[in-house]
């Protein structure tokens, strides 16, 4: 079951249209990647989900209804630009920003205990924000968004900031929250940060959504059916052992022997190709090159910016 | 509804405990009771008795100085150069010498001494002289001196007012004048007080980057209704702490120096005795004791309906520019960018306490009547008008057309403070301003 589904979302400011009728779907219980450059529009995505703006047509629906007032429960959001009150206490705030989302203030001290223990964080409850680093704060902020044990989390750009030890632990407790049922939609235009994680992703350029499904999926359709091989030839090159059906893209001396990068028609002709360089040549690495999504997102977007143009 | 609660407590709750909100709540009272016991503090200890030693050259002012609580009159019949020397071993603190007149009368006259000897003693003495003169030269062109003594004699004016039901009460307008203008003082100074508070409290928000986090809780109306509900209660808090301590303060200081107030006010019988010498009181029924009648006319004053116009106007005065606070602060990033935006806003507000003296002045004057009725106006107009009596239906329209316009500018500024918390960057132009407006949710 999709837990949020978006169609046809459309909003548009003053003269610049800022989403055109994007449609996603998040499945219950994924991590979900919202990709695309700075300016595609996933931000105002975001915001029309957690209510903060309307849609100027299409609709979103959680959880099975139209999107309503109720939902602000249901959602813990963690913005991109985020920050808390510098003069007010930590715990205080906590309390406060948690109630706003529907919590009672004992339950929320008692989540708020557990989770400054485990971070081990107790020590700064009285202190004021504003004598906190900004590591500190965002550590808060990321307890604040996920204390009232939302079904649906987003983050938005969720690991700038973040050293590569806080990045880990964040990484950790978000696929805890997955494992508890959670579904996670992640926002960001770096890719690297989210292909490990990501099972969907979406990609938007330009205010609409020029990719999306399963992460898996998205890489098996972008395979180029290119192998990158590095060998020994016995005799002949690999030119001529190599029947007029593999067309040889690269190739180039590397360290004891050769790497040539060989495309396919298709991926049944896979086994063949082995079997003519096992005949002909010492094999010592045989892999098809799957392109990452760093590569699938830019080469995604500048068809796109060019099919513009 | 929960919500706003939330909100009101939050933005309540922080105001109130600030070391700034404390000291302001303790220095206010202390300074307002300082403003009202200082007077009857200086009275008490700053008796200071001056003699004047006069040398009269030209014989013509035996009678004219009498003395008073600051000063004693002596003649001394010297050498106006002796006295002078001299005027330590005499006792006198100031000569006042008379020179012979060129001319049949003197123009002019010296006061010699150390110290300056204060503009109230100086003018005492001029008008003894003044009033002297007045008289010598009346007798000498051959008027009477029961008739000069006659035309001395001032008129009171009494100022009655009737009611609808006939019954006639008297009243002070200096009074009504001075309550109609502090109270509009008042209302002025908590419009632009709480109402920078809320703005301020917006920008915070916007600075700070926390408003995406709430506004993903609660509707942004939400928040900028709990933020000015909840400033609200401290700019009613503050007040209430204000009078009370006030009070209590004077209340507390009149114990201490009960003393010397009582010798104040005998002090002030005698001499109110004194101007009411029967010989020179003509015409009038009843005896005239300032203090009494001021009494009389504070009481005279409905004061429930008074407080309750008060705290009307005090409220909606401020709501009806808070909102508007609220716009501006989310239309721009920093203090610094507010000037441009709150100017204009605050025109009305600086109009009323600019025509705080001409209302009072004219209370039932067409112009008073307008800015009584218009929302913006209304709260300080208004004000400064109820204490010398305004129609019922007038105050009706008044404060419905208030509440009105309440609701308008609220509206209109959430539309601007919606769209405007969540813009970042160069300050918006009045064009922006009017995009904004028309925005969908």
């Amino acid at each position: 079951m999709d837990i949020l589904i978006a169609e046809n979302v459309t909003k548009t400011y003053a003269n610049h249209r800022a989403l055109d009728k994007v449609s996603i779907n998040v499945p219950e219980g994924s991590i979900y990647g919202l990709l695309g450059p700075n300016g595609a529009g996933k931000t105002t995505l975001i915001r029309i989900i957690n209510q903060i703006t309307g849609p100027d047509s299409g609709k979103v629906i959680l959880n099975g209804e139209p999107l309503q007032a109720k939902h602000t429960s249901m959602i813990g959001y963690l913005p991109e630009e985020r920050g808390l009150y510098k003069k007010m206490n930590v715990g205080d705030q906590a309390i406060y920003l948690s109630q706003l989302k529907g919590l009672s203030k004992s339950e929320s001290k008692k989540r708020l205990k557990y989770w400054f223990e485990k971070f081990e964080i107790d020590s700064w409850w009285n202190r004021k924000v504003e004598e906190l680093s900004k590591g500190m704060q965002q550590k808060i902020q990321f307890i604040v968004t996920i204390l009232h044990e939302p079904k649906l989390l987003i983050f938005d750009e969720p690991f700038s900031g973040f050293d590569p030890i806080n990045t880990e632990i964040l990484k950790a407790e978000i696929l805890k929250l997955k494992e508890n049922g959670s579904t996670v939609i992640f926002s960001t235009h770096n890719m690297g940060s989210v292909e490990e994680i990501c099972d969907h992703i979406a990609l938007i350029n330009n205010s609409k959504k020029i990719l999306d499904g399963n992460m898996l999926d998205i890489k098996r359709s972008h395979r180029t059916n290119i192998f990158e091989i590095d060998y020994e030839p016995f005799n002949k090159s690999i030119t001529d052992f190599l029947p007029d059906e593999f067309k040889v893209m690269a190739r180039e001396d590397y360290g004891l022997g050769k790497r040539a990068r060989v495309k396919m028609k298709d991926d049944s002709q896979t086994n063949q190709l082995l079997n003519l360089l096992m005949k002909n040549s010492r094999i010592i690495k045989f892999q098809e090159v799957i392109p990452s999504m760093n590569e699938i997102f830019i080469q995604k977007v500048r068809n796109e910016n060019q099919n513009i143009r | 509804m929960n919500k706003i609660w939330l909100i009101i407590q939050r933005e309540y709750l922080t105001r109130v405990k600030k070391k700034s909100f404390i000291i302001m709540t303790i220095l206010g009272p202390l300074l307002m009771a300082t403003v009202i016991i200082a007077p009857v503090f200086i009275a008490s200890w700053g008796d200071e008795v001056k003699t004047v030693g006069i040398v009269d050259d030209s014989g013509f002012f035996k009678t004219a100085f009498k003395d008073n609580k600051h000063l004693t009159f002596k003649e001394l019949h010297l050498d106006v150069s002796d006295a002078k020397r001299d005027r330590e071993k005499l006792g006198c603190d100031i000569i006042l010498y008379i020179p012979e007149p060129a001319y049949i009368y003197p123009k002019t006259i010296f006061l010699f001494s150390d110290k300056s000897i204060g503009l109230s003693n100086k003018s005492y003495i001029k008008n003894a002289l003044n009033s002297d003169l007045r008289e010598l030269r009346l007798r000498k062109a051959g008027v009477s001196p029961e008739v000069i003594e006659s035309a001395k004699t001032s008129i009171n004016i009494k100022d009655i007012t009737l009611s609808e039901s006939g019954s006639e009460k008297e009243r002070i307008s200096e009074l009504e004048y001075a309550l109609g203008i502090v109270l509009g003082v008042l209302i002025y100074f908590f419009i632009f007080l709480f109402g920078t508070q809320v703005m301020r409290g917006v920008i915070e928000e916007k600075t700070s980057r926390i408003i995406e986090v709430i506004i993903s809780s609660v509707k942004p109306f939400q928040l900028m209704m709990g933020k000015i509900v909840g400033i609200a209660l401290v700019g009613l808090t503050q007040f209430t702490l204000w009078v009370v301590l006030t009070g209590g303060i004077v209340f507390a200081m009149q114990g201490v120096f009960s003393n010397e107030v009582e010798q104040i006010k005998t002090q002030q019988m005698i001499q109110t005795g004194k101007v009411m010498d029967p010989s020179s009181s003509v015409n009038i029924d009843r005896s005239f004791d300032k203090t009494t009648v001021v009494f009389e006319a504070l009481m005279s004053i409905n004061y429930t309906a008074l407080i309750l116009s008060f705290l009307f106007y005090f409220l909606f005065g401020y709501l009806i520019y808070a909102a508007l606070f609220a716009s501006i602060g989310s239309a721009v990033d920093n203090d610094a960018d507010t000037q441009q935006f709150v100017l204009p806003v605050t025109v009305p507000l600086i109009i009323s306490i600019a025509s705080l003296q001409f209302i009072a002045n004219n209370p039932d004057g067409p112009a008073s009547f307008w800015l009584s009725i218009i929302p913006f106006t209304s709260p300080v107009a208004m004000m400064v008008r109820i204490p010398f009596g305004v129609p019922w239906w007038q105050v009706a329209l008044s404060m419905s057309l208030l509440v009105l316009g309440f609701l308008a500018t609220t509206a209109f500024a959430a539309k601007i403070y919606r769209v405007g918390i969540l813009m970042y960057g160069k300050k918006p132009t009045y064009k922006e301003l009017w995009k904004w407006l028309r925005y969908k949710g």
